[in-house]
């Protein structure tokens, strides 16, 4: 027998029991929309395929990691010792990274897409909790490695729950494992961020992701204007997916660029007795509400203010999380810009904030 | 990825203008294969060393020639001592009759640590009912198919040093 025909027998043999050809099909009569934004398509694609590649080199982490009283001494082992720990571990902190900006810039291309409009709702909403999750990864991730940014990182953090009136106290223990930041906080931020979140992130994920196959790529309204002989669009099988792993190459090359060429470094061991260092400052994706507090602070003093902020970052993210029901589409198939406005602002504030919040590290 | 570019535009010089088209895309993905292959091998080694480290660390351990074990000469007639010699669990012991011998304590079998037996002076494996001579190391019954690796052993004031013999 050729190597061909005991392909197609193999093939045939699969097939019969599992329909590989039905999908295939169904495959075949896939399209993706292009025209002028078909760009932005890429980045969910590029956020997928970036927490795959933090599952990967979390499972590696967690070869040599070791969480509580142990957890700086394992990962200075993985950093200095190990072969290549230095790689895995800069590779997963960098990845983080890459995958929360991937993240924020597909939300924003699906913002002003209003990709987010029936039937797409739900889509959005779980993409809103994906990127809920995926924060609660970093901030969890981020403690660690047990050293001193990471433990002021998780002091600091933890003051914003222990803000919440009545409860909040409360809720902060909980999380902390104690009055202060330890060896039971990083164990319990382990339990987090290697099983919990995982474990609602996936089928969250899924969810996701079936919802994208079922409803297909939204075309931007300028697109869904034009008569239907005028769109155009290329089949999903091979061409977009094609270009999508080429996407991901790009990805896995620039971040092992990144990740070699500027390795993650690891402080002095956490220490509750030495001070904080001087300019230490939170992640970028966390420096707009932190120095949206700050500001905020110093128009309203004390705990006023961290109210007041904690009123104002809930009430604009739900505004945000459910646009889908107040920018509806109009049936005059009129333009609301409202919505435009809003995301405008939103994206100007973030990127204000965290520029006046580097500019004012000392 | 600099390497792919490159070996494309080889193929491109390389490929004779006549009958090029079939030769130069046979090249191009002879070439692609290549680097694709050189990609991988990229990605997969610093894992492979990465996973591999603690290998590594134990075989610089077992490069270890001879160990001193301090205090080791008043161990008391008819007992053991168990140590790691390297990496490998060892026995040091001291007969009834007062000699020394020092093996290894991994059963030949299926690699279970063995227990000295002081009462029938002798070596045995829990596992599988292996038994070895307590003084030459010789697979004496059961399933060990070699018998236990020897050590020299000598004996001073301040310990007893165990060296490969």
């Amino acid at each position: 027998m050729t190597s061909k025909t005991l392909t197609t027998s193999v093939y045939d043999w699969v097939d019969e029991r599992l329909g590989l050809s039905e999908l295939a099909a169904f495959a075949r009569h896939k399209t993706v929309p292009v025209h002028a934004q078909s760009f932005w398509y890429y980045w969910g694609g590029i956020s997928l395929f970036l927490f795959l590649l933090q599952c990967f080199t979390g499972v590696l982490l967690l070869v040599y990691y070791r969480p509580g009283a142990e957890a700086y001494e394992s990962v200075r082992q993985i950093t200095f010792v190990m072969h290549f720990g230095w790689l895995i571990r800069s590779a997963h902190a960098w990845a983080a990274n890459l995958f929360i900006l991937a993240i924020l810039v597909h939300m924003f291309s699906v913002y002003f897409m209003k990709a987010y409009r029936k039937p797409r709702e739900f889509g959005w909403l779980s993409g809103m909790a994906l990127l809920g999750i995926a924060s609660i990864f970093g901030f969890s991730g981020y403690l660690l490695p047990m050293d001193e940014l990471s433990y002021f990182a998780t002091k600091v953090g933890l003051e914003i729950p222990a803000a919440i009136p009545w409860i909040g106290p409360a809720i902060a223990n909980m999380l902390r494992g104690g009055p202060e930041v330890g060896e039971f906080t990083v164990q319990r931020f382990f339990a987090l961020h290697v099983v919990v979140l995982p474990a609602l992130f996936l089928p969250l994920l899924a969810f996701h992701l079936w919802l994208v196959q079922r409803y297909g790529n939204a075309a931007p309204p300028s697109e869904e204007a034009k008569p239907v002989a005028e769109r155009k669009s290329i089949p999903f099988m091979p061409n977009f997916i094609r270009k999508d792993l080429a996407m991901w190459l790009i990805s896995l090359n620039v971040l092992a660029l990144l990740a070699s060429v500027f390795p993650w470094s690891l402080g002095h061991q956490a220490d509750s007795l030495v001070p904080a260092p001087a300019g230490i400052h939170p992640e970028w994706y966390f420096m707009s509400p932190f120095e949206m507090l700050k500001l905020l602070g110093n128009v309203l003093p004390g705990t006023s203010g961290e109210i007041a902020g904690l009123l104002l970052f809930t009430l604009g993210i739900a505004l945000w999380v459910f646009i889908p029901f107040y920018d509806i589409k109009k049936p005059t198939g009129q333009r609301a810009r409202a919505a435009h406005y809003f995301g405008l602002i939103a994206v100007f504030a973030l990127l204000a904030t965290t520029v006046i919040g580097y500019w004012t590290i000392r | 990825m600099s390497d792919h570019v490159v070996l494309i535009e080889d193929s491109r010089i390389a490929a004779p203008e006549d009958d090029g088209e079939r030769l130069s895309r046979r090249f191009f993905l002879g070439a692609a294969g290549a680097a694709g292959i050189l990609y991988t091998a990229a990605l997969a080694y610093p894992i492979y060393r990465y996973l591999a480290s603690p290998e590594e660390m134990a075989l610089s351990a077992t490069a270890v020639t001879e160990v001193t074990l301090k205090d080791a000469q008043k161990l008391p007639l008819g007992s053991v001592l168990m140590f790691k010699f390297g990496t490998a669990p060892t026995m040091l012991i001291h007969h009834e009759d007062g000699r020394w011998v020092a093996m290894t304590a991994v059963c030949t079998h299926l690699g279970c640590t063995v227990q000295y037996e002081p009462q029938a002076d002798r070596i045995h494996c829990a596992c599988h009912g292996g038994v070895y001579n307590a003084y030459t190391g010789a697979n004496v019954s059961g399933p060990p198919p070699k018998p236990l690796k020897l050590f020299k052993v000598a004996v001073n004031d301040t310990g007893v040093e165990v060296s490969r013999a």
